[in-house]
């Protein structure tokens, strides 16, 4: 009862103070304002923008690249879910790449995007996001903006406590949100209590090439695992990651999995299970995963099935994890740039619970337990607590930090920022969303070295906000300039699909680095063709093998007789160019498949079974010049017996 | 040894460093080209300018507009190094000689050779901006119905088409010029010394 006078108490305060800035905005200031705005987010026709903000495409399964201050989208990244623009998932080069132990799978729900870090400071070689549906974690390069590599985690399901990377990037980490039997097997649900468990999982990260590897599993309780971030500077050794449904509830947990009064932060210490690896401590069990390289030598990905994994089990392994006492199905769990702060955002409680790392530890050390869970001690909740910001708005989500000892605190239910200060943990400022903001992001907030100009709030809601377009409408985000004491909106922009969460980075570090082209030379695509000369068709049975070539304004060869109904005809089409921003495309007429976007030097496939005999045209999709609408060939299909000879020619040749 | 002396031997072994750097360059600018497409002449052949590339690609703009291939190899190119490098030889020479009169014939054979050269560039330009191929896709007429030529400036800038075309001497040429000032110089000083 108590609890929900609280809550009444919040409501009219955030309702008063919601009041307080429509006033605000209301006077004649507002022009003025408005006016400011505008110049802090105008980036001049040729000029660049400061930042790069990746944003999740949740339900899009893509990661998308925009342009902060000005919120231009500059590209949409097909991680998960294939994309016919970009034949991902369609060419025979990529179609690895959405490979599982399910099978190939066209779709996935990509959620947290996180930038490599060097000495807890952002790098800027890759980006790593994770599917959430089919658990898997992409490597996206920051030389080519393209997906390099997609690992599938076992014994997890929801991999949504992932997928963020360690102050070296050592590893990159994924928590499971449902707890389920490992390994899988035939049981009742209602068992689920004791006998589900989820995985953590770490995988690491190849220093040099990013090439990623699932190095170990930490087996736990069958709670959901929600969010987690890494320790850093003092901290670095730990991963925090939040748990809710400690009730273990497995139907209505909207309801069942809301009765604890607190549930766990839990902090596992990764260094610790390195030694247990090393003393040999851990169980090789079975799996089956999909590992999905693209490589940029041959321009083709391949897919690997692993078959084992090693576990440890954190209910025998003393020292590997403790539980933090958290109120109220804790969702973000987020560290301060000095590593000393881990903030709980109990997502139904009306305060935000702050736990101190250097406390832990001491807790840890005097054995300050409350009891255990499986075997993992708990922590007693006030040995852990730095702090409790009090009152500071509804159904508190996620956090970040702006590196001058101010942390960012989302509110999805009162749909407001909130900015409040680390150690005294008074709120200073508040601006509205709209609506019900999900993540925010301060490009490194979760990093040593934030750098605090902007935050972007990531919204799920926008009803008025933009023009309507029938019963679905966006998704948005809102820059806030944050360099000042008060935080000011500056500009509200649409995005891709759902923006669960984003990471960013000041373009200085990763704009020099972006590839221009693929020089021709080192292309090792085994149908490469390198030269006009070297186009061929070649029969094997009822496949054919075409190898074409493009460049500004022809595909040679682009006659081609002698295909007959019932062939398989691959395409393999080399971009003869060697200049930047020279793609060009092509789409055969029937096709079952998509076109092909072919950047300079590189080399893609498509496959066409002609049904039907005819003269079938191709033509190239990309606008590449003057000649474009001249870019164009023909197949000859002949029927299924007869003599017509393959023969191929450019101009008659 | 002697101020003359020591100018013309620095001068003409300066001729040497145009086995590294480019004597001429010529560069096209259009607005879809915001880093302009280079080429760089050397005495012994073509060069990217500004990009990789950039010979590849400005003869794949060239196809446009009928021109031939640009030349992967011409006499020029072997006879050149050859004539720079009896030239310095023979510069070294004439400076051990200490002899005035040999350094100024030194300069007018070398000016007369620079003349010829320039001249053989010319051709060259005149050659490329007019032997088009009658099937070339643009073919555009001047205002007295002429067919267009694409003849870059030997020196200086003018508009082809859509591209702003400059050509200039390069770091090579002004290497090479202050060699001969300095040969020059040394006329001088070693007419003052004896």
């Amino acid at each position: 009862m108590k609890f929900y006078f609280k809550m009444l108490n919040v409501l009219v305060i955030a309702a008063f103070s919601l009041t307080l800035v429509a006033c605000n905005g209301g006077n004649s200031k507002g022009g003025a304002l408005k006016n400011s705005a505008a110049e802090k987010v105008f980036v001049a026709p040729g000029k660049y923008d400061a930042y790069y903000a990746f944003i999740s495409g949740g339900f899009s399964g893509q990661l998308s690249v925009y342009g902060l201050p000005s919120g231009r989208l500059f590209k949409v990244i097909p991680v998960f879910s294939v994309d016919a623009e970009k034949a991902w998932g369609f060419n025979e080069e990529t179609k690895p790449m959405l490979q599982t132990s399910h099978g190939f799978i066209p779709w996935d729900d990509s959620h947290h995007p996180d930038i490599s870090q060097t000495n807890g400071e952002l790098d800027g070689r890759w980006v790593f996001i994770n599917a959430n549906n089919t658990p898997r974690i992409a490597r996206i390069s920051l030389e080519t903006f393209e997906t390099e590599e997609i690992i599938e985690i076992p014994n997890s399901a929801g991999n949504h406590s992932s997928s963020f990377v360690t102050e070296n990037t050592e590893y990159v980490v994924a928590g499971t949100r449902f707890g389920v039997p490992i390994p899988q097997r035939d049981m009742s649900i209602k068992d689920y209590k004791g006998n589900f468990k989820a995985a953590l999982s770490f995988i690491k990260v190849d220093p040099k090439t990013g090439h990623m590897n699932l190095d170990f599993q930490v087996l736990m309780p069958g709670f959901d695992y929600d969010l987690s971030h890494p320790g850093r500077g003092k901290s670095h050794g730990w991963f925090f990651f939040s748990t809710y449904n400690t009730e273990e509830a497995h139907t209505l947990l909207e309801v069942n999995a809301s009765q604890n009064d607190k549930d766990y932060i839990a902090a596992v210490n990764w260094k610790k299970a390195l030694e247990f690896i090393k003393q040999g401590k851990y169980q090789t069990m079975p799996a089956r995963y999909a590992h999905n390289v693209y490589s940029d030598e041959n321009h083709t990905a391949t897919s690997t099935m692993e078959k084992s994994v090693r576990v440890l089990d954190a209910s025998k392994l003393p020292g590997l994890v403790y539980f933090m006492p958290t109120p109220k199905s804790p969702h973000g769990c987020d560290v301060d740039p000095t590593g000393e702060y881990i903030v709980g955002s109990g997502k139904l409680a009306a305060a935000l619970t702050v736990h101190s790392f250097s406390k832990m530890l001491k807790a840890i050390e005097n054995k300050e337990f409350d009891g255990e869970a499986y075997g993992i001690p708990i922590l007693k909740f006030e040995s852990t607590l730095a702090g409790t910001v009090e009152q500071p708005g509804l159904g508190p989500l996620h956090t970040e930090f702006d590196g001058k000892g101010y942390a960012y605190t989302t509110f999805f239910i009162s749909s407001e920022v909130v900015k409040w200060k680390l150690g005294t943990w008074e709120v200073v400022d508040r601006k509205p969303t709209y609506y019900s903001v999900g993540h925010l992001m301060i490009p490194g907030g979760n990093s040593r070295k934030p750098f605090g100009k902007y935050l972007v709030a990531m919204n799920k809601i926008t009803k008025d906000r933009y023009l309507p377009t029938g019963p679905e409408v966006c998704q948005s985000a809102q820059l806030y300039d944050i360099s000042g004491d008060k935080m000011e909106m500056l500009l509200d922009f649409p995005t891709v699909g759902e923006p669960h969460y984003a990471a960013g980075i000041p373009a200085e570090i990763v704009k020099k680095h972006s590839k221009k082209f693929f020089k021709l030379e080192e292309n090792k695509h085994p149908y490469a063709t390198k030269s006009e000369d070297a186009g061929k068709v070649v029969r094997k049975g009822n496949e054919v093998h075409i190898y074409m070539t493009m460049i500004r304004s022809h595909f040679s060869p682009d006659n081609i007789e002698g295909i007959k109904v019932g062939d398989k005809v691959y395409f393999h089409v080399t971009n003869l160019e060697q200049d930047y921003d020279v793609p060009h495309g092509i789409a055969m007429i029937g096709a079952r498949t998509s076109e092909l976007l072919i950047m300079p030097g590189q080399t893609e496939t498509f496959v066409w079974e002609p049904k039907q005999v005819g003269v079938w045209p191709f033509y190239c999709t990309d606008f590449c010049s003057a000649l474009h609408q001249e870019m164009q060939g023909y197949v000859r299909v002949s029927p299924r017996n007869s003599n017509v000879k393959l023969s191929w020619s450019l101009d008659g040749e | 040894m002697k101020k003359s002396k020591i100018l013309m031997m620095a001068g003409s072994l300066l001729l040497l460093s145009l086995f590294a750097l480019p004597l001429w360059n010529i560069t096209l600018e259009a607005p879809q080209y915001p880093d302009p497409l280079g080429l760089n002449i050397h005495i012994d052949g073509l060069q990217d300018g500004n990009n990789e590339n950039d010979v590849r690609n400005i003869d794949l703009l060239n196809h446009y507009i009928g021109m031939e291939h640009l030349p992967k190899d011409l006499p020029e190119y072997h006879l050149f190094p050859i004539i720079v490098a009896v030239m310095a030889i023979l510069g070294l020479i004439i400076g051990f000689t200490g002899k005035p009169k040999l350094y100024l014939t030194w300069v007018i054979v070398m000016a007369i050779l620079g003349i010829a050269g320039i001249y053989d560039f010319y051709l060259w330009l005149y050659h490329y901006g007019h032997n088009l191929n009658p099937n070339a896709i643009l073919k555009f007429v001047d205002k007295n119905g002429n067919p267009m030529a694409y003849q870059p400036p030997i020196f200086g800038s003018k508009q082809l088409l859509n591209f702003r075309v400059h050509s200039f001497p390069a770091s090579g040429a002004y290497v090479m010029f202050l060699g001969i000032l300095m040969t020059i110089w040394a006329f001088i000083t070693g007419k003052k010394e004896s």
